[in-house]
């Protein structure tokens, strides 16, 4: 029910919103969240519990606890596990309860709450896994679990990122953290203030604190993000902090973490029922929202926070039942104002259970004794229609363990502590211990100067800490019912007994106890649950809660939405600089790597099989050119290039002369090959070279990594974006490449290099490549290559794409490192043998190349053909070769050659199989067969003469 | 309901024993000392006492058992491995999988979902084909589907995948998952009733040999008498062959994963794709949970890089567009012990009386059964398995390397 405006509230009554809530029209105003705007409305069931489907209210209306969670089904898609606590409501939303089976109101799963003790903690280990009914039980389970729907529909959403810096970023700006925020600033440091609510203050907000922090920190030189959330804390106070819209990774000098504490819920039989809250939830919905849920309470306390929030009931018009205290004697505070309101105070008793009406609400409470932790004799029963509990709190402790804070446990706290922090992080406030307002001002005082002498290096004199006198936390707010349902996790629907019998099932550790029970596994993350777990398991085992330990936190402390992660992703889509030419050229593409590659250019009316052949035979008969920019190409410039390039490669190039090119085979320590190239030695200390297109990236991170450990006087340049290259090929490709430059060709041997204009553009020339015919290789910067790929194009030569390239190279033998070559293949089983050198001191790999080529080779590669009659559809990549039964080799790479008339390819084989002429029997997926024969390799031009220029 | 569960309701105590004792203090010898708590050393003790009745045996566990990578992998159980060697030892794992809920009465959640490689280039299609021609040789049920094979089993997907368009896959329909927890629980408790011991919270300082044999082992709890010893330790394996002086080529990197919030079931299959590096299943819980490719640098710890679930959220979206307002709840990393030729290294060592397991990467909750199942027979014969021969440390000395590289690097 909503009351009469207050000033403390932070909705705006000038606009009312319009949503739905499982169908039913429900109105609110603007700055309510939808749990608020719902029990304004008089809902008494917003939500439904995991297991066993309890009717669920507010619990913690602070985002810890999922008692409620809806989806959002009002737009074009609707968005799952929505937060309803902690999400403001807008008009026109439509929303429903998750996993509820017939709605929220009447869930026909609820009738699993009867079958309770029949599912004890576990039972789906100890049940449903005959082998043949299992499949049927998983279905029934895949039904029960989850919790919100995923819509199919939702769009790809990437948000952008911040990149941020300050000197100190302050995590809560309760009490504590606007103290730490504006000692930090006030001394000339860059702060950044967060906190997860719409508003800075905390609890200033809604308790009786007259202060001025906020209207200083708001004065201040202080960046506030309000909505926002610390999620994880990562090395070197790398923080993610998540906003409604997108999330900022900050980069802070200091971390002062000032989280506060999570208020814990008492266990009790029937502590989940609607309309039984924590006193934080009590405190928000009536001063922030105006949202009057109770009329006749009863107080369950253990701490002056109890009392205060007992004082605003009374405040309020709120008919207070009772209070009842789990302490007793000196630990009770001075209750004369209670005592002269004739309020019933029932100390050192407990709540024994709770009961419920027809509305589900709660309606009545048992009081016990409570001695030593146990229940007693029952003192009263008393008719309310509400519960408001504060018997203690848990730090929020998240981040701190993130950055590997060792804690210590505090007897007289009955919580942890922060004891040896990392040097630049600090923490205050709850966390510490504090709880009042004035030690929880000063600590976070203190923690703002230790930041601002961290950072400036200075020595500015801590204010003295003050002792908190409070106890907050009761160390047994726990009391046991025979008949169970007293919830520790909310999330998880876990009572009481499940850890007894978990702990008697041997799960004692408090890291099996939370696998075993999934205790803190739920949406919460043990934020209302993991504190109790853990007592709960120290007085089992007779250990101390220090002894117990914690379980490890890890990120997050809320979730984060995938669209905040992924923001806008780094998936780069590559192209050359002749990308345009290729798509007026009606190219069609292909992926390799990431970039885009013509793989043939289209002609109408002819199929892409004839279409490549057309290419192929242009390339044999006339000109072809293909471009190449997608290879890497690298420079190595200095007086000990010569020098690098030898021991990274397994040739030789100290000898090569200025001028001339020589192929490069790299391999990694085991000899392994990994990269090829064409190596061109510009200069007696100038060399350029080239690498495969995927393994550019890779080989310039690893040649850098080389240089610098080898600390060689040279250097090396990436020019793979900056150079466009292209492949001119064919027996007139030295006549039409004549037509455009003033280079004397005739004095430009097979593996020769040059530097030329061509076309007007300044290139770099190689006469070499893969394709089999005479052929230069044209390198010439971005800006510029297109000039000499439209001369080229205009003059007549016929563009290719990569299919052709491929038939071409494989016509020559040519490998494709990768795809002829596996993680095994070494130089001397990938058919470049020839280019390995040992008659020098040292290149990567050499030493095992040594010892594996002292062996007999498991593997080599080979050339085969089928019969040129040979009809029927061609084996593909990767089929095996068969012999007497077992595995023998397999077809890395096989084409159909037009020039050639005839399918070729290469393999991978059993040595003592490879004899030229050697029959091989190839299997085909569907386990057929087909009969090839070992051949010679280049099949095409085995002299070369083509590409000497000599034919 | 399954009648099985009346009991709990009808008894007044809830009817069920220890799954493992804790056992006071350790006793001054046994015949076998496994170390490491995980999936691994409890199969493996697991095994020693059913199959040959050695029983004297201690499991040494610095954490809790089932604490290290048994209990951060994403449970992905499948046998498409890339070597004749890979591909048979995986295979046996997964029949003995099959069983193993029935043969533990636990049930373990073995979850048979189909397990899809997906391939968006070329080069990835012709992996997933030899695979496939590998697998179908040594009975493996593994094909090469196509998108539209794709699409029928996980029809949400995005086929085209950002610039990354699903050119075919790998399918492999024994693929599954199972609740990774229980499995040590299971051959915990498998192995206690035999009468092993399962020693918790118990560290080894050091192991002593005499004259190239082992003969001790110190712990933070006392000193063992023994002859033989099990490292079963993943990424603590350095440490513990840093005892012997023994080398190996095992590098630890860092393998993160990451959950989402509990969703209603909607993917039934296990996805991977190869080219964007990621993987995803969804649990029984109803969470997808998720992964990526190893860290690249060595690290020696567990924890988290914001990177992470960066990186696999902008790969996941262009899968799963609709996944842009699902919310990751926690992300967490394990140890993953490497090797270069990424199979693992099991069996004997240069020292008499220790066996190692190790080099499991990111695949030893898969080979859980069998590694303790081979390990077993190892140490009780003294002599390598038949199914392990392949993994031997000793062949990075010879250059005989199982080349499983293209088969378990994302797949996991």
């Amino acid at each position: 029910m909503r009351i009469a405006p207050q000033a403390s509230e932070i909705i705006n009554r000038d606009k009312s919103v319009t949503f739905t809530f499982e169908g039913k029209k429900y109105n609110g105003f603007e700055g309510d969240t939808i749990t608020s705007a719902l029990l304004a409305n008089g809902v008494k069931i917003l939500g439904r519990s995991f297991k066993y489907h309890r009717p669920r209210s507010v619990s913690s209306f602070a985002n810890h606890d999922m008692n409620v969670i809806v989806d959002d089904v009002s737009g074009q898609y609707f968005i799952p596990n929505i937060r309803a606590d902690v999400t403001k409501v807008k008009d026109g939303m439509k929303l429903k309860a998750v996993n509820t089976f017939g709605g929220v109101e009447k869930d026909k799963a609820s009738i699993l709450g009867r079958f309770s003790k029949f599912l004890p903690v576990g039972f789906y280990y100890k049940a449903f896994h005959t082998k043949a009914l299992f499949p049927m039980w998983e279905k029934m389970f895949r039904t029960m679990t989850g919790l919100g729907n995923v819509d199919f529909k939702t769009p790809k959403i990437k948000t952008s990122k911040d990149y941020g810096f300050c000197d100190c970023l302050v995590v809560g700006a309760g009490v504590s953290g606007l103290s730490a925020a504006l000692a930090a600033a006030e001394n000339g440091l860059d702060v950044v203030l967060i906190d997860e609510n719409p508003q800075i203050g905390g609890s200033i907000n809604y308790t009786n604190i007259p202060n001025d922090l906020i209207e200083r920190a708001k004065a201040a030189n202080i960046r506030i993000f309000t909505d926002c959330y610390a999620a994880g804390y990562y090395a070197d106070n790398w923080v993610a902090l998540v906003h409604k819209t997108h999330m900022t990774k900050m980069r802070a000098k200091t971390l002062i973490v000032a989280s506060g504490a999570f208020e814990q819920p008492p266990v009790f039989r029937n502590n989940d029922l609607p309309n039984i809250m924590l006193a934080g939830a009590f405190l928000r919905l009536l001063k922030l929202y105006s949202v009057k849920t109770i009329n006749d309470a009863v107080f369950l306390v253990a701490n002056d926070y109890g009392y205060e929030a007992a004082k605003t009931a009374i405040d309020y018009g709120i008919n207070i039942k009772a209070i009842v205290d789990l302490r007793s004697g000196d630990e009770l505070p001075l209750l004369n104002d209670f005592i002269a309101k004739n309020i019933p105070i029932y100390s050192g008793s407990c709540i024994y259970e709770a009961e419920s009406g027809k509305d589900k609400n709660v309606i009545g409470v048992k009081i016990h004794e409570f001695n030593d932790g146990l229940a007693g004799a029952l003192k009263a029963e008393i008719a309310c229609d509400g519960v408001v509990m504060a018997t203690g709190f848990a730090p929020a402790l998240n981040l701190l363990y993130q950055a590997n804070t060792k804690m210590r446990f505090d007897d007289a706290r009955s919580q942890f502590i922060p004891d040896v922090l990392p040097n630049s992080v600090f923490s205050c406030g709850k966390l510490n211990g504090n709880y009042t307002y004035e030690t929880r001002a000063i600590d976070g005082e203190i923690a703002g100067i230790n930041a601002v002498n961290f950072v400036k290096n200075s020595k500015i004199k801590l204010p003295k800490s003050l002792p908190e006198t409070q106890k907050p936390n009761h160390p047994w707010a726990i009391v046991e019912h025979e008949k169970g349902k007293t919830f520790v996790d909310f999330d998880e629907d876990l009572q009481l007994k499940d850890f007894k019998n978990a702990v008697q099932e041997g799960f004692d550790n408090i890291e099996l106890l939370k696998r075993y029970t999934t205790n803190g596994m739920g949406p919460s993350q043990g934020k209302h649950s993991n504190m109790n777990g853990l007592r709960v398991l120290a007085r089992l085992t007779n250990k101390t809660p220090f002894e117990v330990g914690t379980t490890t936190a890890r990120p997050f402390y809320h979730p984060v939405p995938m669209k905040h992660l992924g923001g806008r992703g780094f998936s780069p889509n590559r192209v050359t600089p002749l990308h345009s030419r290729h798509g007026d050229l009606n190219a069609i593409f292909m992926l390799a790597g990431n970039w885009q590659r013509p793989e043939y250019y289209a002609r109408v009316g002819v199929t892409r099989q004839n279409a490549i052949n057309a290419e192929v035979m242009a390339v044999h008969e006339n000109v072809g050119i293909i471009d190449v920019g997608t290879l890497g190409k690298l420079e190595v410039i200095g007086p000990d290039a010569a020098e690098f390039l030898e021991r990274v490669y397994i040739s030789k190039y100290k000898g090569l002369k200025t001028g001339m090119a020589r192929y490069g085979v790299a391999c990694d320590e085991t000899g392994v090959v990994v990269d090829d190239g064409i190596i061109a030695r510009l200069a007696e200390d100038h060399f350029y070279f080239t690498t495969t297109t995927s393994g550019a990236a890779t080989i310039y991170r690893e040649l850098s990594r080389l240089n610098m450990i080898w600390g060689l006087d040279c250097g090396i340049v990436n020019h793979t974006g900056s150079f466009g290259a292209i492949n001119l090929a064919g027996p007139n490709s030295k006549k039409i490449l004549g037509k455009f430059t003033d280079l004397d060709l005739d004095d430009f041997p097979f593996m020769g290099y040059r530097e030329a204009f061509v076309a007007g553009v300044k290139c770099r020339i190689i006469r070499a490549g893969f394709v089999g015919e005479l052929g230069y290789e044209i390198h010439a910067p971005a800006l510029e290559v297109h000039k000499v790929w439209d001369a080229f194009i205009n003059d007549g030569a016929t563009p290719f794409g990569v299919e052709a390239q491929r038939v071409l190279r494989l016509q020559k033998g040519h490998i494709i490192i990768g795809q002829d070559t596996d993680g095994l293949s070494t130089p001397y089983n990938a058919g470049v043998d020839w280019a390995v050198r040992m008659d020098k001191p040292f290149f990567i790999g050499q030493r095992s190349l040594k010892i594996i080529n002292s062996k007999p080779q498991k593997q080599v590669l080979a050339g085969f053909v089928l019969p040129k009659d040979y009809e029927g559809a061609p084996p593909q990549e990767c089929h095996l070769i068969i012999h007497e039964g077992e595995i023998a080799g397999r077809i890395t790479s096989i084409t159909k050659s037009p020039k050639l008339g005839q399918i070729i390819g290469l393999c991978h084989i059993k040595p003592e199989l490879a004899q030229i002429g050697h029959e091989i029997k190839i299997r085909f997926s569907d386990g057929t067969f087909v009969a090839a024969n070992i051949a010679q390799t280049p099949f095409y031009d085995p002299e070369n003469l083509n590409q000497k220029g000599v034919a | 309901m399954p009648w099985r569960l009346l009991r709990f309701g009808l008894s007044k105590k809830h009817p069920e024993p220890r799954m493992f004792d804790a056992p006071d203090a350790l006793k001054s010898s046994y015949d076998v000392v496994i170390i490491g708590g995980g999936g691994h050393g409890l199969a493996c003790a697991y095994y020693l006492a059913r199959d040959f009745g050695i029983t004297n045996v201690c499991v040494l566990e610095k954490g809790y058992i089932g604490g290290g990578n048994t209990g951060r992998n994403t449970t992905i159980i499948r046998s498409n491995y890339l070597t004749p060697e890979g591909a048979q030892f995986y295979d046996k794992s997964l029949e003995l999988w099959k069983d193993l809920s029935t043969e533990f009465d636990l049930n373990l959640f073995y979850s048979n979902r189909g397990h899809f490689t997906l391939a968006h280039t070329d080069a990835a299609m012709r992996t997933s084909r030899w695979r496939a021609e590998v697998n179908k040789h040594y009975g493996i049920d593994s094909e090469v589907v196509g998108p539209d094979f794709v699409k029928k089993h996980a029809p949400m997907i995005n086929l085209q995948c950002g610039h990354h368009p699903i050119m075919g896959a790998l399918y492999h329909a024994p693929g599954s998952v199972a609740r990774h927890d229980a499995v040590a629980w299971g051959y915990g408790r498998g192995a206690n009733m035999r009468g092993v011991e399962i020693h918790q919270r118990t560290e080894v300082l050091g192991i002593d040999t005499k004259g190239g044999k082992v003969c001790g082992v110190k712990t933070n709890k006392g000193y063992i008498e023994t002859t033989k010893v099990l490292s079963a330790t993943a990424g603590s394996t350095p440490r513990i062959l840093k005892m012997l002086d023994i080398d190996t080529p095992i590098f630890i990197h860092p393998l993160q994963a990451m959950v989402s919030e509990p969703l209603k079931p909607w993917l039934d299959t296990i996805l991977v794709s190869g080219s964007l590096h990621i993987y995803i299943s969804q649990s029984s819980r109803g969470e997808l949970v998720m992964g990526a490719s190893l860290d690249p640098y060595e690290v020696h710890s567990t924890r988290s890089t914001l990177d992470f679930p960066e990186g696999l959220s902008a790969q996941m979206l262009d899968m799963f567009p609709f996944l842009s307002e699902v919310k990751v709840m926690r992300q967490w990393a394990g140890m993953a012990d490497m090797t270069p030729d990424f199979a693992p290294i099991m069996g004997k060592t240069r020292i008499d009386g220790f066996y190692l397991d190790a080099g499991w990467g990111t695949y030893g909750f898969k080979a859980t059964p069998i590694s303790g199942k081979t390990m077993a027979y190892t140490i009780a014969n003294d002599k390598p398995h038949e199914l392990i021969t392949a993994f031997s440390s000793e062949r990075f000395k010879n250059y005989e390397l199982t080349g499983e590289k293209g088969a378990a690097s994302v797949g996991h």
